[in-house]
C-alpha cells in the first residue's frame, strides 16, 4: 500500500510493529541476548597465569617489595606483618600469593563473607616479583612444578580422591557449592592447573590445607588431571544444568514439564476453533 | 444425585428439564431456598471444519502429516540406533541418546497430537448429558445373589460339614509360617544392633589413616588449617569394610590451640590443636565434611546443620540434636596419632534404645 492513501493503513501496520505481541517476545529475546552475551564475555576473561617461577634475585625481591608497598600495604602491612584490616603474610608462600593475585581474588574488592574471582590486576610478571617478595619473608609453599601441572596423571586415582576430600564442598562434578553465611566453593570448571594446585597447598580462606603429607604431589597431579578430564568431555547425558544437581533440575521440570504439561492440558480440553 | 434415574438424554431434553431438576427427596443435602439457577449448556457453536469444506480438508491433512511424522520418527530412532552407536566410548553416550530420544519423542508426540486433533477438528461434535444410574441393583438382582450363595453353601457343605471348614481354615493359618521361618533367617540373629550402633572399629591404639588408602598419618603431617579424612588403619582388613567405614569415619582438623575451648574432661582429648571428630551427622547421618578452616564451621551438606569445631562441635544452626562426638586422641612412640579409646557415645543418628 503507498504510504500518501493510507491513514488507516497506517494504524494497522503499526499493530503489526511494535504494538504487536511478537514484538514484545522480540525484545525479550534480543533483551536475553544481550545480557547472556555479556556475561558470557565477563566470565571468559579468567585469569590465564602460567607459573613461570622468577628466579628469587635480588632485584625482583626488590621490585616485589615495592609492588607490595604501593598495592598490598593498606591492609597487610609494609613488612607483611597485618594490620588490623588483614592478616600477616609471612609465611603464606608464593604460592599463596600466586594463586590470590593471579584469579584477582587480591587485591580485595571489598569486605564481603569472602574474596571473590575477578579480572586479574597484575601482570604475570609483577605477579612472579610480588610472589618472590613474599616467598622471600619466611619459608612457604612455594609455586608447584610444572611436572605435576600437565594433568596426565592417572584420572581415576584422582576423581577418588576428589570425591573423598574436595566433592562435598566443590560439587562431584566440580561446579561449587553452598557453604555457611554467604559463603561458597568456587566452581572449579576453567581453574587453571597451578591455581588448582596452589588453591590445596596454601587453602586460600576458608578452605582447609591439603599439604603434600595428606595428599602426595602425584595425587594433587591425579586430582587436576580428573577435573581436566571431566571438563573436556562434558556432560555425556546432555545437559548439565550447572550440574548442581536436584535444585537446579527440580527447578528446570518445574518451570518447563509441569508447564509444558499445563500447556497441553488446556488444549486437549479447549473447543476446536 | 437428582439426575440419577433419568436415562441418558440429548442436550435439547436435558436443557428444557433443566430448571425443574430439584430433587424432591433432597436426602441430608442442604437446600437452599434461593439457589443458584442452572444456567443450562451454552450454545451449541459449530467449529469452522464443520462449517468450511475446505478447513475440514486442511485438519484432515494435518492429522495425516503428524502420524506421517510419527512414522518417520520411529524409523529415525531405528536408523539413530545404528547410526550413532556408543562403542565404549563414554562422549559417544551423548549423541546417541540424544538423536534415539529425538525419534522416540517425535513418534509419540505427534501420535498423541494427532490423535487429540483428530478428535477435536473432525470426529463428531455434539453435546449429550450421561446420567447416572444409581448403584443399588434391583431387588431381584439381589434377591438372586443371596440365592446363589446359600445354593453354593447347601452344594458344597460348607456351613455344614464344619470339620473340614475348620480344618481349612486352620490349614491356611499355618500356611505362611515357613515364609515367615525363612525370612526371618535373612536378619542378623546373632548379634544386637543396638550394641553395634554403640560401637565403632576404634580401639585404644589404633592409627588414624588416610581414607582410601589407609596410610597412617604422623602428628607432624598435620599442619595448621589442616583438614584429614580419617579410617582406621586396620579397616581395609575388616570383614564388613562398608558397614565398618560408615560409623568409623573420622575428620581430622587441626586449629590453633589458643582458639580451641576445650571442655575440662576433654582436655586431653585433642593432641597439639589437632582434633577428630565423628564425620556422621547426628541429625539423619549424612557425612559432615564441609570445614571452613577460618571460622572453624562444620556444614551438613544434607540439612544445613552447622557445628563449631572449636567448641566441641556445638550445634549453632540446623536441626542436629547433639554436637558430633569426638574421638579422644594422641600419638604414639613414633609419632602417629592413634585413638585413645572408641567413642564415648554412639555416633550418628538418635535410635530408640539411645541412651
Amino acid at each position: 500500500m503507498s504510504r500518501k492513501t493510507s491513514r488507516p493503513a497506517a494504524g494497522k501496520s503499526r499493530r503489526t510493529g511494535r504494538r504487536s505481541p511478537a514484538a514484545a517476545a522480540a525484545l525479550i529475546a534480543v533483551g536475553l541476548l544481550f545480557t547472556g552475551g555479556a556475561y558470557a564475555a565477563v566470565s571468559a576473561t579468567t585469569a590465564n597465569a602460567q607459573p613461570a617461577p622468577a628466579a628469587a634475585s635480588q632485584s625482583n625481591v626488590e621490585d616485589g617489595k615495592k609492588l607490595f608497598q604501593a598495592n598490598c600495604a593498606t591492609c597487610h602491612g609494609l613488612n607483611a606483618q597485618g594490620t588490623s584490616d588483614g592478616p600477616s603474610l609471612i609465611g603464606v608462600g608464593a604460592a599463596a600469593v600466586d594463586f590470590q593475585v593471579g584469579t584477582g581474588r587480591m587485591p580485595m574488592q571489598g569486605h564481603g563473607p569472602q574474596a571473590q574471582k575477578k579480572p586479574v590486576q597484575f601482570t604475570q610478571e609483577q605477579i612472579n616479583q610480588l610472589a618472590v617478595y613474599v616467598g622471600s619473608t619466611a619459608p612457604g609453599p612455594s609455586i608447584p612444578d610444572a611436572k605435576y601441572l600437565d594433568a596426565d596423571g592417572d584420572a581415576a586415582h584422582g576423581a577418588e580422591l576428589f570425591r573423598i576430600n574436595c566433592a562435598m564442598c566443590h560439587n562431584v562434578a566440580g561446579a561449587g557449592g553452598a557453604l555457611t553465611e554467604g559463603k561458597f566453593a568456587p566452581s572449579l570448571v576453567g581453574v587453571t592447573p597451578a591455581h588448582i594446585y596452589e588453591a590445596m597447598i596454601t587453602g586460600p580462606q576458608n578452605m582447609p590445607v591439603f599439604n603434600d603429607m595428606n595428599i602426595s604431589p602425584e595425587g594433587k597431579r591425579d586430582i587436576i588431571t580428573a577435573l581436566k578430564y571431566q571438563e573436556k568431555i562434558g556432560n555425556p547425558g546432555g545437559i548439565g544444568l550447572g550440574s548442581l544437581g536436584p535444585v537446579a533440575e527440580g527447578l528446570f521440570i518445574w518451570i518447563f514439564g509441569l508447564g509444558a504439561v499445563v500447556a497441553l492440558t488446556v488444549w486437549i480440553t479447549a473447543k476446536s476453533n | 444425585m437428582a439426575q440419577d434415574d433419568n436415562s441418558g438424554k440429548d442436550l435439547a431434553a436435558a436443557n428444557s428439564s433443566s430448571h425443574d431438576l430439584l430433587p424432591e427427596d433432597s436426602g441430608t443435602g442442604v437446600v437452599s431456598p434461593d439457589a443458584v439457577e442452572n444456567p443450562g449448556h451454552p450454545e451449541h457453536r459449530q467449529r469452522v471444519t464443520d462449517l468450511n469444506p475446505k478447513k475440514e480438508k486442511q485438519a484432515e491433512r494435518t492429522v495425516f502429516i503428524l502420524f506421517f511424522l510419527s512414522a518417520v520418527g520411529s524409523l529415525w530412532a531405528v536408523a539413530a540406533y545404528m547410526m550413532f552407536p556408543i562403542d565404549g566410548q563414554m562422549e559417544l553416550v551423548r549423541s546417541n541418546n540424544l538423536f534415539i530420544g529425538l525419534g522416540a519423542t517425535l513418534a509419540l508426540m505427534a501420535l498423541g497430537i494427532g490423535a487429540v486433533h483428530w478428535g477435536k477438528a473432525l470426529m463428531a461434535d455434539h453435546e449429550s448429558v450421561d446420567h447416572r444410574h444409581p448403584v443399588r441393583g434391583t431387588d431381584e438382582t439381589r434377591a438372586r445373589a443371596i440365592e446363589i450363595f446359600e445354593e453354593a453353601n447347601e452344594e458344597s457343605g460348607f456351613g455344614r460339614r464344619s470339620l473340614i471348614r475348620n480344618s481349612l481354615i486352620g490349614a491356611l493359618v499355618v500356611f505362611p509360617l515357613p515364609a515367615v521361618a525363612l525370612f526371618r533367617g535373612l536378619a542378623p540373629y546373632d548379634e544386637d544392633p543396638v550394641e553395634l550402633l554403640h560401637h565403632t572399629m576404634w580401639k585404644k591404639g589404633t592409627r588414624l589413616a588416610r581414607d582410601p588408602s589407609g596410610a597412617p598419618i604422623k602428628a607432624s603431617d598435620v599442619t595448621l588449617g589442616s583438614a584429614f579424612h580419617v579410617i582406621p588403619e586396620d579397616l581395609n582388613d575388616a570383614k564388613d569394610v562398608l558397614n565398618e567405614k560408615a560409623k568409623a569415619i573420622v575428620l581430622l582438623m587441626r586449629l590453633k590451640p589458643e582458639d580451641l575451648n576445650e571442655l575440662p574432661e576433654r582436655k586431653n582429648w585433642s593432641y597439639n590443636g589437632i582434633v577428630a571428630y565423628s564425620k556422621v551427622c547426628t541429625h539423619v547421618g549424612c557425612p559432615v565434611a564441609l570445614y571452613e578452616q577460618q571460622t572453624h564451621h562444620l556444614l551438613c551438606p544434607c540439612h544445613q546443620s552447622q557445628f563449631d569445631v572449636a567448641n566441641h562441635a556445638t550445634v549453632i544452626f540446623g536441626p542436629a540434636a547433639r554436637p558430633l562426638p569426638q574421638l579422644p586422641i594422641t600419638v604414639d612412640d613414633e609419632g602417629y596419632l592413634v585413638a585413645q579409646s572408641d567413642f564415648h557415645e554412639p555416633v550418628g543418628p538418635s535410635f530408640w534404645e539411645r541412651h
